[in-house]
């Protein structure tokens, strides 16, 4: 669907800012064709139901938009959704951080296959993902009469949660940096040590400036996905009200019980979050574009 | 003392990157490691700085073993083939870095830091440029203001790998020349290398010729260009004609002609190559000279001197055609009045004789 604005955008350019080139460009009907092709998918998939989450929400107006997101169970699903970003983010962070570093900067047998390990939640179907942690740490599981005989809640509670998100978002900060430091390969931090720097000071002063836009990037893609994950919290949130409900679950039930106005209330919350993280993102290409384009002059 | 390596074995898998090479480099020399790319050189640079560990040998740097040491105590600059500056630091914090990453206790002040950037910088005549950033510089530029980064932490030893490869012809020219007095000015002692023989034999004092390895000659430029002591030395050092035959007496044996050579202790009857540089040939039209006999199939008269192109006849043993090059000057051009397509015999005014061995390039 972003093609659908790519190319709207991009025709309305060429039209505006330069000659047509009659050579590398297709008839007028044509791009018509096309560029209304992007349009139509772009409002029926990606606007229309955009648009319909604020409309459902503001239905029966503004003061039972506010209720329904101050509402005790909503508050406690917003405070447990920023509770697991603020733990899956960071940890994901020093991991991805760490993990992209030791793949690019060294060389270890078995460097391909922790690659693989490192994206096996993106080809793990994030349900599966859940029962794995339920069949380990639920009171079913492997660990489950060890956890009961002292007292620890692991599945259908918070820690739980946390592990789902964690497992689920794993790959989004190595993934971002290790094609990025690999192409920068490792002459600068060469000549760090060689100029006598230490292991950290390479890191701080040459690593991390060339890899920080990357960070970011990872770092809200991250987020985005830990706040957003419904499957594999669903598994192992055991759906308690009030405690172990996360925004998107507490969408699923409120919608459920046909209170569609305050699920919407609460769904346009996410839908907020996602707007933002797409401006960021945004935002964070264009600054890594530019800082990149510097970079390829040398 | 200056550096000395012993021994060094490397191996990257299969492929002998190093074969037991031992050198001395003395202190104060500009020293040039030349040789073909994936002779060892860069390798053998980069084990002697420390960013490679050797299989085998040691590594001895102003008389102490440093085969164990870590990079950073090993006190060398290191200049990287395409600069490695850091690229989000201005010209002065890179030149800057290796000072500000000092231990706290051996850490200069800000002020000495200053004085000490800005004099680096005006050693390499750039201190105009202290604010901009890398990416702001030409490839020259950034190679002099990597060399002054690497010059500020006072290494004992500087290592260059391939530092002007990057740059075009023009720039390349300038700066070794530039590289050569900056090395009379600081004499510290350098390793440079390189696999353009023009580049090692102008700038270096010493010249190391790698080849597979394993060293083949050392010695100065003259040394090295005037006597070389393989066939390999031979062809890699300048253009050189190629005459494969058999030795017999004071003479070589080229399929039906005869070489005079100047003597040699290759064995009688022994297959061997002989060389003989373009200017060390001439052209005989007197059909009872002793030498190869060739076509000529081009004369270029463009420069200081004229170049003849040869193709040579009634080689029988080698299927190949035998192509010869032959330097005059234009006096002798005019004077031999050459034609293209003519026949004449080419006649050695001095010949090296070496075993036949492999085939050389």
């Amino acid at each position: 669907m972003a093609g659908g604005i790519a190319t709207a955008l991009g025709a309305k350019s060429i039209r505006g800012n330069q000659r047509i080139n009659n050579a590398t460009t297709e008839s007028p009907w044509v791009r018509r064709l096309i560029i209304g092709t992007g349009l139509f998918y772009f409002t029926i998939f990606l606007l229309l139901p955009l648009g319909a989450v604020f409309v459902e929400a503001f239905r029966k107006g503004v003061d039972a938009y506010l209720a329904a997101l101050v509402e005790p169970d909503a508050m406690s699903a917003i405070k447990l959704t920023l509770i697991t970003a603020l733990v899956s983010v960071p940890l994901n962070l020093v991991f991805g951080v760490s993990a992209a570093w030791a793949i690019t900067k060294f060389n270890f047998p078995g460097k391909r296959f922790l690659i693989t390990l490192i994206d096996l939640p993106f080809s793990v179907s994030p349900v599966i993902a859940g029962l794995i942690f339920v069949l380990v740490f639920g009171a079913q599981g492997w660990f489950g009469s060890w956890f009961l005989d002292n007292d620890i809640k692991i599945i259908f509670a918070v820690p739980g949660i946390l592990l789902a998100t964690i497992f689920v978002t794993f790959p989004f900060v190595a993934r971002e940096l290790i094609p990025l430091m690999e192409a920068q390969g490792k002459e600068e931090e060469e000549a760090a040590i060689v100029l006598g720097a230490r292991g950290w000071q390479v890191f701080r002063y040459v690593t991390l400036p060339n890899i920080l836009w990357g960070v970011i990037y990872g770092v809200v893609l991250c987020n985005a996905r830990a706040m957003g994950e419904f499957g594999a919290v669903s598994v192992v949130s055991g759906h308690i009200r009030g405690e172990t409900n996360s925004l998107p679950l507490h969408v699923e039930i409120l919608y459920n019980e046909y209170n569609f106005a305050a699920a919407f209330a609460v769904a346009s919350l996410l839908a907020v979050l996602a707007l933002l993280t797409l401006l960021i993102k945004t935002y964070v290409e264009w600054k890594a574009a530019q800082v990149n384009a510097q970079h390829k002059e040398d | 003392m200056g550096i000395e390596v012993k021994n060094i074995n490397k191996l990257f898998g299969e492929f002998k990157a190093l074969d037991d090479v031992s050198l001395n480099f003395p202190t104060g020399k500009l020293v040039a490691l030349l040789g073909p790319s994936g002779c060892g050189k860069t390798t053998l640079l980069r084990i002697i700085a420390g960013l490679e560990s050797a299989d085998s040998g040691q590594v001895i740097l102003e008389g102490q073993d440093a085969s164990n040491s870590h990079v950073r105590e090993r006190q060398v600059g290191f200049v990287f083939q395409h600069y490695a500056l850091f690229k989000h630091m201005t010209v002065f914090e890179n030149v800057a870095f290796g000072l500000r990453v000092k231990p706290r206790r051996e850490r200069p002040g800000e002020a000495q830091i200053k004085e000490k950037v800005l004099n680096l910088l005006k050693l390499v005549q750039l201190d105009w440029l202290a604010d901009r950033f890398p990416s702001q510089l030409s490839g020259g530029q950034r190679q002099r203001i990597a060399l002054a980064r690497a010059l500020a932490v006072e290494p004992k030893v500087l290592l260059l790998d391939e530092p002007f490869g990057a740059l075009d012809a023009k720039v390349r020219k300038e700066l070794r020349r530039w590289l050569r007095r900056l090395h009379d000015e600081i004499h510290v002692t350098s390793i440079f290398v390189t696999h353009d023989q023009e580049e090692a034999l102008e700038v270096a004092d010493e010249v190391v010729l790698m080849n597979q390895g394993h060293v083949e000659q050392v010695g100065t430029p003259d040394e090295v260009y005037d006597r070389p002591a393989t066939p390999f030395v031979y062809s890699f050092l300048g253009s050189v004609n190629l005459f494969h035959g058999r030795v017999e007496g004071d003479v070589v044996h080229v399929g039906p002609h005869q070489l005079e050579h100047g003597g040699s202790s290759v064995a009688n009857g022994s297959s061997v190559v002989a060389f003989a540089r373009p200017h060390e040939l001439s052209i005989s039209k007197s059909p009872d000279a002793k030498g190869v006999h060739a076509v000529i199939e081009r004369v270029l008269k463009f420069g200081a001197t004229a170049r003849v192109e040869l193709i040579g006849v009634d080689i029988n043993d080698h299927k190949k055609q035998q192509n010869y090059e032959v330097e005059l000057t234009r006096a002798e051009v005019a004077g031999l009045n050459v034609k293209e397509g003519e026949h004449v015999i080419l006649v050695p005014k001095r010949l090296s004789v070496f075993e036949h061995e492999e085939e050389v390039a």
